[in-house]
């Protein structure tokens, strides 16, 4: 069963996912009603600043107390179960929101975050990246990832706490102040 | 050098100068001597790209908890009918009725099983049911060119639908896509989340297209293209295609208990 296989190339999805891909109730994970309820919403931008309004992202993340969800009903939600998934398209000034609640840890000490990933049309293949919670900040510090990059660009990828208790995380896809993006070990093959 | 147009809806370009320039990053490619099996992000031909695609490398991360789980989709979610395109209107949609069947695999070889596969299309017109489609060919009322399935067991997937048709775009003068139909996967863990299109053997519009040849190697991009397999289509009924299609490698080994929600 070790057998490596080239994995297929990605592509754009193009501007036309709209009428397929988002659905109803795909941008929250948990109702705003919900007592932890917390809007995630930002901007996504291209390389002059201008927003893109043709973008769509998922989110995939661990509930308030650090465990992962294995629950199904991310498509067809019945506002209880937890599944840890969202989606949603940006809307035509590049913007989009997210209700959720704060990710826990999900081991003492670890920094949470949020996984995300980014289609857009123009984009030619997605990208991913992560969205960490600001608070704990000697967490932060000792983060992997975080630690090999340097300040300017490790901002980036740690949403700001606005005074309503919203995350506000915007993705610039190039230019100043660009989000860095990720890659995994086994994506190092493909490129 | 002109300041290059950065938008695929001006239309500024000839087709012979967008054909020229990907000659040219096609044998600047030949003669690196690396092999590339992804899409370059960076593809001037393709003109929303310029403005599109991170300029600094990505940054290598190991996956962690969250990273190394995939969402759960169940019944729940997908109803068996949807993979079916070609019964969602009050009738028979137009155009060649066909069917796309194969399986999704990890990096490693394996099935995988009871996982989301979604896909979209433009109808037999080359028509898509979205407002932004402006493209003046018919819309099919008995036909919106989305569907949806759960693998099974053995990471197989099958969609009934109608063969869509290549359709004009702005990216240069003349522009045409070629047919495909777009294909969204997840594997068993969030890192192999990808999205694709699946071709048509044969097409002649292949070597003029800047999506399609963003995949600057020659054998990647062919990993595209489904095949015509004549056991697969029906007497009287449809034309068969298969189309297998593996995701990067999964970081956490998946168990028996992996998506058997």
């Amino acid at each position: 069963m070790s057998e490596q296989l080239v994995p297929t190339p990605g592509q754009t999805i193009g501007p036309f996912y709209g009428f397929a891909l988002p659905y109803a109730g795909g941008e929250n994970l948990v109702d705003r009603t919900h007592p932890n309820a917390v809007r995630l919403h930002g901007t996504v931008y291209d390389g002059h600043g201008d927003p893109v309004p043709d973008s769509m992202l998922e989110i995939w993340q661990a509930d308030a107390e650090g465990n992962v969800s294995q629950e199904p009903g991310s498509l067809i939600r019945d506002g209880y179960t937890f599944t840890g998934f969202g989606r949603v398209a940006v809307d035509n000034v590049g913007h989009y929101d997210f209700t959720t609640v704060n990710p826990g840890a999900s081991e003492p000490g670890k920094a949470p975050f949020i996984a995300m990933t980014v289609f857009a049309r123009g984009l030619l293949n997605r990208l991913f990246t992560r969205i960490y919670l600001p608070e704990d900040t000697q967490a932060l510090a000792n983060d992997p990832v975080l630690s090999a990059l340097p300040e300017d660009r490790r901002s980036t990828l740690i949403a700001a706490r606005e005074a309503d208790g919203s995350l506000r995380f915007d993705i610039r896809l190039q230019g100043d102040g660009e989000t860095v993006f990720l890659s995994y070990p086994n994506h190092r093959a493909d490129s | 050098m002109a300041e290059p147009v950065v938008s695929s809806d001006a239309a500024a370009n000839s087709q012979a100068e967008i054909s020229a320039d990907m000659r040219e990053i096609s044998r600047q490619y030949a003669e690196s001597g690396v092999v590339e099996t992804q899409p370059r992000i960076d593809y001037a031909p393709y003109r929303s790209s310029i403005l599109r695609h991170p300029t600094k490398d990505l940054h290598h991360a190991d996956p962690e908890t969250i990273e190394l789980w995939a969402p759960a989709f169940g019944q729940r979610d997908v109803h068996a009918l949807e993979a079916d395109l070609t019964i969602q209107g009050g009738g028979e949609p137009i155009g060649e009725r066909m069917t796309v069947k194969g399986r999704v695999l990890d990096g490693n070889g394996r099935p995988v099983r009871n996982q989301l596969v979604e896909i979209w299309q433009a109808n037999a017109a080359g028509r898509y049911i979205h407002k932004r489609d402006q493209h003046p060919a018919p819309i099919d009322p008995n036909f919106t060119g989305v569907g949806r399935c759960l693998t099974g067991d053995d990471g197989s997937y099958s969609f009934t639908t109608i063969k869509p048709g290549p359709y004009p775009w702005k990216n240069h003068h003349n522009a045409w896509r070629p047919a495909h139909i777009h294909f969204s996967l997840f594997g068993t863990d969030f890192t192999q989340r990808m999205i694709t299109q699946m071709y048509f053997p044969g097409d002649p519009l292949f070597d003029l297209d800047p999506i399609y040849q963003a995949i600057v190697d020659p054998k990647a991009r062919e990993r595209l293209v489904a095949t015509y397999d004549h056991d697969t289509s029906e007497h009287e009924w449809s034309l068969g295609y298969t189309w297998d299609i593996v995701l990067t490698g999964a970081h956490r080994t998946p168990t028996e208990e992996d998506s058997d929600v």
